[in-house]
C-alpha cells in the first residue's frame, strides 16, 4: 500500500541550529500515528515541514506517492491537508459558521455570488450545523455564536470538526489534549477515533503517552533531529517509549528507522 | 470507548447533569449591558437619538428643523467619508493617520490637472482615484512586506503626503470661480436637492452610499469575514488560510480609494481647492470611528457605528453653537464625548456572559 505520506531525508537548518537531521517520516492509511519526542527534540519542525509551514533545505516528501514541494499551508490544505494548531487557529469574535469556513467559504449561486461575491451565509449554517451533530457536538446554542462564548472543549470541538470537513488526506493534530481537563480530554480522544473510522489518517503530536498509547496504531520516536524509531505501542510500555524518546534505551534493531 | 485509562473509569459514572445554579437576579442593567454586547452600534444610536432630544429642548426648534439637520449631514459628509475609511483600517486593528493627507492631496491632484492644466475633468478624478490607490498602498506594502507599525507607517506618511500636497499647490488655494470656469464636474457632489426644508447634497448621498457598500463588503462577503478575522487575531487568521498580507494591503488601498473619492467630493463641500483644509481630519475621523463604538483593538464594531459616531460630532457642534456656547465648550464637550465613547464600550466588553 503506498503510504499517505514518505518523507526522505529532510534536512532543515535554521542558522547554525539543525533542526531536522535527514529524518525520515512516514504515515500509512487509515492509521494514527503518533509522534512523540523531548522537547527541542524537532517533532513539530519535521511536522511543518510536512505541512508546508517551512520549507526543507534538503530531501523529499511524496503525498499518495507524489512528490510536493509546498511554499505555504494553504497549499498543503488545498490538497486536502489539514491541521488542527495547539492555538487552534479560531477567531474569537466570528460565530462557528464563519470560523470553520475562514478562507473557503461559499458564496451563492447565481449574480448575488459571482457578481456581488455574497456569501451564502443559510448554506454554511448548515453544513456546520450537519458536521458538529456528526461528531457529537452540537451541545453549542447557536451555530452563530461567537467562539469567544464557548469553552475550551467546545472549541477544540469546533476545530476538529473543520478539519475533519474538509480534510481529505490526513490531519495533523498539535496537542490536542494539552489544554483540556479529563472529561473534554475523552471527548477529543473519542472524536480522533471517530475521524480515524471515516478513514482520514491522522497525525497526532502530543506530550500525553497514556492518550497517544490508547489512541495511537504506531509511534513515531523523534529524537535529536531524526526519527529514531517506530514501534507498536501493542509491543512496548510507556516507560519503553520514554526511556527509547530520552535516550536511556537503544531502541530495538527491528524497529529502528 | 475501548482503553480507557484507569483513573478515567469514574467519568461515566460522575454526576452527567449540567451545572445548575441558583438563578442570579439580572438588573435591568444587566440586561441593557447584554443587549448592547450583541449589538455594538446601538450605543451610538441611543446616544445619537439622546442628544438629538436634548438639544432640541435646549435649542429649540431652530435646531430640530429640516434645513438645520440637513445641514448637519452636510458639515459631517467629508469627515463621515474619511471615518468609513479609517473604520476599515481600525477593523483590523492598524490606525491610519494619513486619511486626510491623502484627500486633501488628491483633491489638489484632481484641481492641478482639471483648472490649471486643461485635464478634462473625468480624467483628473480618475487620475485622484489611482494616486489613492496609490498611496494606500504604499502604507499597505509598508505594514506588511517592511512589518512597520501601523502608527509609524502613516504617521511619517501624513507628512509625506502633506508636503506633496503644498509643493503641487503652491501652497496656493485653488479658487472657486476658477473651478467654476474651467471644470465645474470637479464641484459636482456640491450640488443640491430639496425635500421640504431639508437640502441634499450630493456629497450626502455620497457618503451614506458609501457606508453601504462598505457595510455590505464586511459583512455580507468572505473578504469582510477575513478583514475581522485580521482584526481580531492576525496569527489565527494567517494560519486558518487566509491570505493575510494581501487582504491587508487591499484594505489600505481601499481606505486610500475612499480618501480620494472624499477628496473630490470635498471640493464641492468647500467650493475651492485649499491645501491647508482639513488639517485635523485625521484625528475627527478617529474621534467619528471610536464615538461610534468600533474597537481600537481591532475585529469588533460595526462600520455604520461611524456614521453615527460623526453625526454625534456634528449634532453636539451645531447643537451647542444654536445654544451660544462658545467654540472652546464645543471641543471640550467633543473630548468628554470620545472618553465617555470608550469607557461605555470597556464595560460592554465586561459583560459577564
Amino acid at each position: 500500500m503506498t503510504p499517505v505520506v514518505s518523507a526522505k531525508g529532510i534536512v532543515k537548518r535554521y542558522g547554525h541550529v539543525t533542526a531536522i537531521d535527514h529524518s525520515d517520516f512516514e504515515l500509512r492509511p487509515g492509521e494514527i500515528l503518533a509522534v512523540i519526542g523531548d522537547n527541542g527534540a524537532g517533532k513539530s519542525s519535521i511536522v511543518k515541514a510536512i505541512c508546508g509551514a517551512t520549507t526543507p533545505d534538503e530531501g523529499e516528501i511524496l503525498i499518495e506517492g507524489e512528490s510536493v514541494k509546498f511554499s505555504s499551508p494553504i497549499e498543503a490544505r488545498d490538497m486536502g491537508i489539514e491541521i488542527v494548531y495547539q492555538n487552534l487557529a479560531l477567531s474569537p469574535a466570528l460565530s462557528i459558521a464563519d470560523n470553520m469556513f475562514t478562507g473557503r467559504e461559499l458564496r451563492k449561486p447565481g449574480f448575488l455570488g459571482k457578481f456581488l461575491r455574497m456569501l451564502d451565509k443559510p448554506a454554511m449554517e448548515k453544513f456546520a450545523r450537519e458536521k458538529l451533530t456528526e461528531l457529537g457536538l452540537m451541545t453549542v446554542q447557536s451555530i452563530k455564536q461567537p467562539v469567544e462564548t464557548l469553552s475550551g472543549g467546545q472549541r477544540q470541538g469546533v476545530a476538529v470538526a473543520r478539519a475533519a470537513a474538509f480534510a481529505t488526506k490526513f490531519i495533523i493534530m498539535d496537542e490536542p489534549t494539552a489544554a483540556l481537563g479529563v472529561k473534554e480530554s475523552r471527548k477529543v480522544l473519542e472524536l480522533i477515533k471517530d475521524v480515524r473510522a471515516r478513514g482520514i489518517p491522522i497525525i497526532l503530536i502530543s506530550h500525553n503517552m497514556p492518550h497517544v498509547f490508547e489512541v495511537a496504531d504506531r509511534i513515531h520516536i523523534h529524537r535529536l533531529g531524526k526519527r529514531l524509531c517506530t514501534i507498536d505501542p501493542k509491543d512496548y510500555t510507556m516507560s519503553d517509549a520514554v526511556a527509547f524518546m530520552t535516550g536511556a534505551k537503544a531502541p530495538p534493531p527491528k524497529d529502528a528507522a | 470507548m475501548t482503553t480507557k485509562a484507569s483513573y478515567e473509569q469514574v467519568i461515566d459514572q460522575g454526576d452527567n447533569q449540567i451545572a445548575k445554579f441558583e438563578p442570579r437576579h439580572h438588573t435591568m442593567l444587566d440586561r441593557i449591558q447584554h443587549i448592547l454586547h450583541n449589538n455594538p452600534t446601538f450605543v451610538p444610536v441611543i446616544v445619537l437619538m439622546i442628544s438629538l432630544l436634548a438639544f432640541w429642548i435646549i435649542a429649540g426648534g431652530r435646531f430640530f428643523s429640516a434645513f438645520n439637520l440637513s445641514l448637519i449631514m452636510q458639515q459631517v459628509s467629508i469627515i463621515g467619508m474619511l471615518a468609513a475609511a479609517q473604520s476599515l483600517i481600525i477593523i483590523t486593528a492598524g490606525i491610519d493617520l494619513s486619511v486626510a493627507a491623502i484627500m486633501i492631496l488628491m483633491s489638489v491632484i484632481m484641481g492641478n490637472l482639471a483648472v490649471n492644466m486643461g485635464v478634462p475633468s473625468p480624467l483628473a478624478i480618475i487620475v485622484g482615484f489611482a494616486g489613492g490607490l496609490a498611496a494606500g498602498a504604499m502604507n499597505g506594502l509598508l505594514i506588511t512586506k517592511i512589518k512597520l507599525p501601523p502608527f509609524i507607517t502613516t504617521l511619517g506618511t501624513w507628512s509625506i503626503f502633506f508636503a506633496l500636497n503644498l509643493w503641487l499647490s503652491g501652497a496656493q488655494s485653488i479658487r472657486s470661480q476658477d473651478i467654476d470656469a474651467n471644470a465645474e464636474f470637479l464641484k459636482f457632489f456640491g450640488n443640491a436637492f430639496k425635500i421640504g426644508g431639508a437640502r441634499i447634497t450630493f456629497g450626502v448621498i455620497l457618503m451614506i452610499v458609501i457606508f453601504v457598500v462598505l457595510w455590505y463588503m464586511l459583512n455580507k462577503t468572505a473578504w469582510g469575514r477575513h478583514v475581522y478575522a485580521i482584526g481580531d487575531d492576525m496569527e489565527a487568521a494567517e494560519m486558518s488560510g487566509i491570505r493575510t498580507e494581501r487582504t491587508l494591503i487591499s484594505v489600505y488601498m481601499l481606505a486610500g480609494l475612499v480618501c480620494a473619492v472624499a477628496g473630490w467630493a470635498s471640493i464641492g463641500r468647500v467650493g475651492s481647492i485649499s491645501p491647508q483644509s482639513f488639517y485635523e481630519g485625521n484625528l475627527q475621523s478617529i474621534t467619528a470611528v471610536v464615538i461610534g463604538g468600533i474597537s481600537l483593538f481591532g475585529g469588533r464594531g460595526s462600520i455604520m457605528g461611524a456614521l453615527f459616531g460623526a453625526l454625534i460630532v456634528g449634532v453636539f457642534q451645531s447643537g451647542l453653537r444654536m445654544a451660544g456656547v462658545d467654540v472652546l465648550w464645543q471641543v471640550f464637550a467633543i473630548g468628554w464625548l470620545i472618553i465617555i465613547a470608550v469607557a461605555i464600550d470597556q464595560w460592554i466588553r465586561r459583560v459577564s456572559a
